[in-house]
């Protein structure tokens, strides 16, 4: 489609027998609730349309927008255009050699394993819910439970093609320093329409799980480690409530994929049952440390003494995010925050724990890994060592308390990861990303005239 | 941006040298996120002092712009002109005039100078960031109404009417703008003790500048609203509202 045709599209829709792709506005959030903002949103179903709404995008400039699971304001532009990439959905077949795989950015994870589990092969990385799209979880670089052994997605993608700034199309390979600029710029370098990627073998569509309760921090942090050496995926839930020696303690999971003699039951749903969704409102303050005290001891409590091995679903082990449809919705109104940090230093996810513990931080969702080495996007998040999310809901001292965690990882030269991110300083960016420049000179081949906007990208001055 | 906390990076204020408009910036600067403030208002000493103050408080980007709220033709260029260095996350409108009653009663034309000022003014600047925030697609304008705006009184007939306008105007616009990214919180104080009441026996319920300032930048992020400070004037005047006529009148208020 050319160009013209796009910006008539804006108001009117097409008419070429495709779907019409005009824009509407919209309000959007992320998936925070917090921070709504309104945008034209479009919904091109093929790259020539994507690259003439890039092209005639406006003073406001232009965003990719996947599933919408950023936290924060990543997949939002205010007054510009922001672009559904869902029509983006080929999943080309599965080379059975190399397990090369090539999809449209709008594919989710979701869809991609159940195309791809029944034919005993599986992602190689998948964030914590399957309801992301591979172009978003390529621009936010998300990691998974196994990021000690394999890294981040962009180490198993072997080629994108984008849409840049002056609409053209280009396609690019690891082997180029562009391609690194993509991984971790949150859609500021351009719009991912396809992209390839490795998949791995999974003999069986079970998981081998070993977990483990932990009665404090350090428990918890050594579990974890030794976890690491033995098994291919590795995570634990804190509970940041717990005080006194108790505090950290938490429940560890270690996971492999089950090999077909183990796996038992085939029949048994592979991705777990879909649970009952979270209520269409929910008053703010639900969650407060009192009720999510009682959930954090009785998860706590319900975890098994002595470390047990069982079986569980793909779903239920990767994706406990998607057990609640609509699960953010509990915060109430005012959404709710996501911190997550990574930081090499020990002693300062200590601190951090240490901190939400004395401040009642009301958090159901506290989760604690180790990251293999870093990747090599400039802003890519993962970074050797731990990494620490928490969810908490907004109140009016929840903006000083992230602000004392920032000063904590930044004081031990951490990061906060911008997938998550909808309050972080734009100075601290600059001290917590130090290759900021170098990925800057590559957007600005990418996209010389920054039409590539968000509000992420102009509350942060990316 | 506004962040998910409600906190602005960038603000303009329409009536920089008021006591409300200063607590108020005060108070946006202490969540550490303001980057740009500008501020607009009769050009002077005042002015020129409170572009320092703002600057000694840390906000690496402060600008002064003349604005007369009499020079209705000339609100667009000072508005125009604040958008034009970047997006604004936040307009406080909170010039305005606290006029003697009884010398405007008794002079006509100085009690439409004061319409001028605390209602056309109010009309011309809202309309005008309205238009500048639309297109942004997101943005709040704090409009600084009064308890007064509820119901007409005796002893401030003139003053009441200009900020009842005002209120209505900004509700209503407020309401338009849903859908579009940008809110209107209307802001109804009571007595509050500055240098525009300076003078006056202060009213029950009578709260400070910050008290003001705490409630606007609680009340960014929920949409439009109507708030008031404090919070328990809402249900007196509520009740003062219905109380029947020969009985309001009676009240010394």
């Amino acid at each position: 489609m050319s160009a013209a045709r796009a910006t008539e599209s804006n108001g009117a829709g097409t008419t070429d027998g495709r779907h019409p792709i005009a824009a509407t506005r919209e309000e959007l959030t992320g998936w925070g609730r917090a921070a709504p903002t309104v945008a034209h949103v479009a919904a091109p179903s093929a790259a020539d349309d994507v690259a003439g709404l890039v092209v005639e995008s406006g003073s406001r400039g232009v965003i990719a927008r996947g599933l919408g699971r950023s936290y924060g304001d990543a997949a939002q532009n205010a007054g510009g255009m922001v672009l559904r990439l869902g029509g983006l959905d080929r999943i080309s077949p599965v080379d059975p050699i190399t397990g090369l795989v090539t999809c449209g950015a709008g594919v989710s994870v979701d869809r991609l394993i159940r195309e791809a589990l029944p034919r005993g092969w599986f992602v190689p990385v998948t964030p914590g819910t399957r309801q992301v799209s591979l172009g978003g979880a390529l621009a936010a670089d998300v990691h998974g439970k196994n990021h000690h052994r394999d890294g981040s997605i962009s180490a198993h993608v072997t080629s994108l093609t984008l849409v840049d700034g002056r609409g053209a199309l280009r396609t690019l390979t690891p082997s180029e320093e562009l391609f690194w600029a993509v991984p971790g710029g949150m859609g500021l370098t351009g719009v991912v329409v396809e992209l390839t990627m490795r998949l791995i073998r999974a003999q069986s569509s079970r998981m081998q799980v070993d977990t483990t309760r932990t009665t404090s921090l350090d428990e918890t942090m050594a579990v974890l480690e030794e976890s690491d050496r033995t098994s291919r995926y590795t995570v634990a839930w804190v509970d940041c409530l717990a005080r006194g020696p108790a505090m950290g303690r938490g429940v560890v999971t270690a996971g492999d994929h089950a090999p077909a003699d183990a796996a038992g039951d085939a029949t048994a749903p592979s991705l777990g049952r879909r649970g009952m969704p979270a209520p269409p409102w929910v008053p703010s303050g639900a969650l407060n440390p009192h009720t999510v005290g009682v959930f954090n001891d009785a998860y706590y409590l319900m975890a098994p003494r002595t470390p047990r091995r069982s079986l569980e679903s793909v779903g239920s082990f990767f994706h406990p995010l998607d057990v609640v449809p609509g699960w953010n919705r509990l915060y109430g109104a005012r959404g709710f925050v996501q911190h997550q940090f990574a930081v090499e230093d020990p002693q300062c996810v200590r601190r951090v724990v240490s901190l939400l513990s004395r401040r009642r931080a009301p958090t159901l969702l506290c989760v604690l890994k180790r990251f293999g080495p870093a990747g090599r996007g400039p802003l890519s998040f993962p970074s050797s060592g731990w990494t620490l999310a928490v969810d908490l809901p907004v109140s009016d001292s929840l903006g000083s308390l992230l602000d004392a965690m920032d000063e904590v990882v930044l004081a031990s030269g951490g990061r906060v990861y911008l997938a998550k991110d909808a309050r972080l300083r734009p100075e601290s960016l600059v001290q917590m990303y130090p290759r900021l420049d170098e990925w800057r000179f590559l957007r600005d081949e990418l996209d010389p005239e920054h039409v590539f906007q968000s509000d992420l990208a102009r509350r942060l001055h990316l | 941006m506004i962040n998910a906390l409600g906190a602005p990076q960038s603000v303009l204020v329409l009536g920089a040298t008021s006591d409300i408009a200063r607590a108020t910036i005060e108070r946006f600067a202490g969540a550490g996120r303001l980057q740009r403030v500008v501020l607009a208002g009769r050009s002077g000493a005042g002015l020129d002092a409170e572009v320092e103050r703002v600057r000694s408080s840390g906000v690496p980007v402060v600008e002064a712009s003349a604005f007369d709220a009499r020079d209705r033709a000339g609100h667009e260029r000072v508005i125009a002109g604040a958008f034009g260095g970047g997006d604004v996350d936040v307009v406080l409108i909170s010039f305005g005039v606290l006029p003697d009653e009884n010398q405007v009663r008794a002079d006509p034309l100085a009690a439409a100078d004061i319409v001028d000022v605390n209602y056309t003014a109010v009309v011309t600047t809202l309309l005008a960031c309205a238009n500048h925030l639309r297109a942004q697609g997101h943005g709040v304008i704090v409009v600084l109404s009064s308890a007064s705006a509820v119901r007409g009184r005796a002893s401030n007939a003139v003053y009441g009417s200009t900020k009842a306008g005002v209120d209505a105007l900004a509700c209503g616009i407020g309401d338009a703008l849903c859908g579009t990214g940008v809110s209107v919180v209307v802001v109804r104080p009571g007595f509050v003790r500055t240098r525009m009441t300076a003078g006056l026996r202060p009213a029950p319920l009578a709260v400070d500048p910050q008290d003001v300032a705490e409630v606007i930048a609680k009340n960014l992020t929920g949409g439009s609203r109507t708030v008031w400070v404090p919070a328990a004037m809402a249900w007196v005047m509520r009740v003062l509202a219905v109380l029947p006529r020969p009985a309001f009148r009676r009240l010394s208020i």
